[in-house]
């Protein structure tokens, strides 16, 4: 887009041994007109130039009568030279002084006819204001508020859809429910393998050392099998399950927020409410228990390892201790969790999803918020449910 | 001009009027298409000039977007070449190829501006990653394009605030921020309204006068085709190849391929012509 001057009438001189002139000129001629040379390149690579020194001639006592323009020495050139013109034609605007563009290329003065062509429309720049302190922290608590009245309102939609479902009333694909059920189900189960084998050897481990100085190794079984059920399984499966399948769901729903998938549900009179986000919830909070279960018996073995390893018990001794120790009640609270920890998991997601802005950057920010806010949901969950136990003696 | 063949050369319809020096910028030599073992195109040969608004044509699902994909570097032949002023784009290095790009400037379908930046930063970032130039040169610089798209005071926008004709234009202002030999626009004026897409044409056309850009435009927009296309490619998604190649006018007046003119003349069958099954295949 580099344009050449096509009024160059003399050819310009490019003697090897003299450096070609750059940039402007202005002579004051003796009728009072100020005549801008332009010289040499005006383009992008050769740098802006100021029109400080131009602005200080017309700011004179004796302001010239018009300016004019001498593009004959001008070589290439692109929008640097248009930038340059139009600041020049602002300021000998504010100042009362004509500005002939008859000395310039032909382009050069449809890009400046152009550049002032559609002229701003009232109203539309913004006047950028940072917030004071007071007025940030305020319009956060607000928000917060907001926001959290909207994540009950959302709740109580999902309710809605979920007993929608039970009286068999829901509009949904019996294929989304499966494939949800398999995403969130089968597919997740290597990881929480591998993560809840490591986090019960961890607890065996770090056990073994403080158990083995009073001589009561074989307790590794208790330590690891109780925390495991009632406390880390749960957990744990939840925390991944939050950074899998809940950001997952931010970012599905999010860019079919974007794409107008959800506007053309709601068009067809089908509430996204019953065909996306119940089906995510119901198969979650389905998958999370017997995930969980998974997790707690790979733990107990991951504990075993430790036992049989480093304090020499036999599996079988190492088994009906943990047996001896876990009782059904222990299973109880932890699955109870695991099935609120769904659910949260479930709902917080498809709740950020949903509520995406239209832009590649707002699904991006759906799938974070979503999993912090799993996260921090499920911990505070967790310990609730911890005091209560305790408190009821569970 | 003979009838055509699958497979023989394309029809051609030279435009005798124009007496622009006509200076071959990009070549496109014998062009295969394919996504692994599916073709898309093959054996595209053809010269867009210097300065002409050349149009990629064709019905939907031929390959339209793809070829603008092989022009600009997004995706690699599968046989043939692409050449920029005599240079191969796609035997280039890759720094070579980067300084080759660097002079073309593109326009997408839905825009492509960047959601997470205001206007003034999708258009600015160029500039910062590829001049010199102080921030406050910059943003004047920015604020300038999008003065001459229309886009005046809407610096603070993000790409989600603005309307789809106005996202269009941004992106046009982009393409040009660093003064681009060659603009590629990939249906620039789809889902705008036909004044909306009249005012884009003009915008496009006094670009290409005001700057002596050349002008790659894959659209199927009849009216825009015909109001500022210099030349053109029309691309057959039955036979894989190209079927005709000139400017649109004259393909519209003298080009012989029934598909070209039923194209051309949105299904009407042309004066004189038997009435047949009307837009059979070539409009899918």
């Amino acid at each position: 887009m580099v344009a050449t001057t096509q009024s160059a009438v003399s050819p310009r001189e490019s003697g090897r041994g003299t450096p070609a002139p750059e940039g402007w000129e202005a002579n004051l001629l003796t009728d009072g007109e100020l005549r801008v040379r332009l010289l040499g390149e005006w383009v992008l690579a050769s740098g802006a130039r100021s029109v400080s020194e131009l602005s200080r001639q017309l700011n004179e006592s004796l302001p010239p009568t018009k300016v004019s323009f001498d593009a004959r020495e001008l070589g290439a050139w692109d929008n640097i030279l248009i930038n340059f013109l139009g600041k020049l034609e602002a300021i000998a605007g504010e100042r009362g002084v004509a500005v002939d563009r008859a000395g310039l290329p032909g382009g050069v003065q449809r890009l400046l006819a152009l550049a002032s062509a559609v002229p701003e429309r009232q109203g539309a720049r913004r006047t950028q204001q940072r917030p004071d302190l007071l007025t940030r922290v305020g319009r956060s608590s607000l928000d917060f508020f907001a926001m959290t009245g909207d994540f009950i309102s959302f709740l109580g939609e999902a309710v809605i859809g979920i007993g929608r479902l039970f009286v068999g009333r829901a509009r949904l694909r019996r294929s989304d429910l499966m494939l949800a059920i398999e995403d969130c189900g089968p597919a997740a189960l290597p990881i929480v393998a591998l993560i809840s084998f490591l986090v019960g050897l961890i607890l065996a481990f770090v056990g073994a050392i403080q158990l083995q100085q009073f001589g009561a190794a074989i307790f590794v079984a208790n330590l690891v099998g109780i925390a495991m059920v009632r406390e880390m399984g749960a957990m744990m499966t939840a925390i991944l399950m939050s950074g899998r399948t809940g950001a997952s769901f931010a970012a599905n729903l999010g860019t079919m927020q974007v794409s107008d998938e959800v506007s053309a549900l709601q068009t067809l009179g089908i509430p996204p409410m019953e065909f996306l986000v119940v089906p995510r919830i119901v198969a979650l909070s389905l998958m999370m228990p017997l995930l969980t279960v998974f997790a707690n018996i790979v733990g107990m073995l991951g504990g075993m390892l430790i036992g049989i390893l480093m304090l020499d018990i036999t599996p079988i001794t190492y088994y009906n201790q943990t047996s001896g120790a876990v009782g059904l009640n222990d299973w109880a609270v932890g699955l109870v969790k695991a099935v609120l920890f769904g659910a949260v998991v479930a709902i917080v997601g498809c709740w950020r999803g949903m509520r995406c802005q239209r832009s590649a950057a707002a699904v991006g920010s759906a799938a974070t918020t979503a999993v912090v806010l799993c996260i921090v949901l499920i911990i505070i969950i967790d310990a609730t449910a911890t005091v209560i136990c305790t408190t009821l003696k569970i | 001009m003979t009838e055509m063949e699958p497979g023989s050369r394309p029809s051609v319809v030279d435009d005798p009027g124009r007496n622009i020096a006509r200076e071959a910028h990009i070549v496109v030599e014998n062009l295969t298409m394919a996504y692994g073992d599916f073709v898309i195109q093959r054996d595209l040969d053809f010269t867009i000039n210097r300065g002409d608004i050349f149009i990629i044509m064709g019905g939907s699902g031929c390959g339209k977007s793809t070829l603008l994909r092989h022009l600009v570097g997004l995706q690699a032949p599968a046989r043939g070449r692409v050449l920029y002023a005599g240079e191969s784009l796609w035997d280039a290095k890759p720094e070579r190829r980067d300084a080759i790009l660097r002079k073309t400037g593109v326009t997408y379908q839905a825009g492509g501006l960047w959601s997470s930046m205001t206007l003034a930063e999708n258009v600015a970032l160029p500039l910062e990653q590829y001049t010199d130039l102080a921030p406050g040169e910059i943003a004047d610089l920015a604020s300038l394009n999008l003065a001459l798209v229309g886009l005046a005071g809407f610096e603070d926008y993000f790409p989600a605030q603005i309307s789809g004709g106005m996202q269009k234009r941004a992106g046009l202002a982009r393409a040009m921020a660093l003064s681009p030999e060659v603009l590629l626009f990939d249906e620039p004026s789809a889902g705008l309204d036909p004044i909306s897409s009249r005012l884009l044409d003009d915008l496009i056309l006094e670009l290409r006068d005001s700057l002596g850009a050349t002008i790659v435009m894959v659209t199927h927009e009849l009216a825009s085709i015909f109001a500022v296309g210099d030349n053109s490619v029309f691309l057959d998604p039955e036979t894989k190849t190209q079927i005709a190649l000139g400017a649109p006018k004259r393909l519209l007046a003298e080009c012989p391929d029934p598909k070209v003119q039923r194209f051309l003349r949105r299904g009407e069958p042309a004066a004189g012509e038997p009435t047949g099954p009307r837009a059979q295949g070539a409009m899918t």
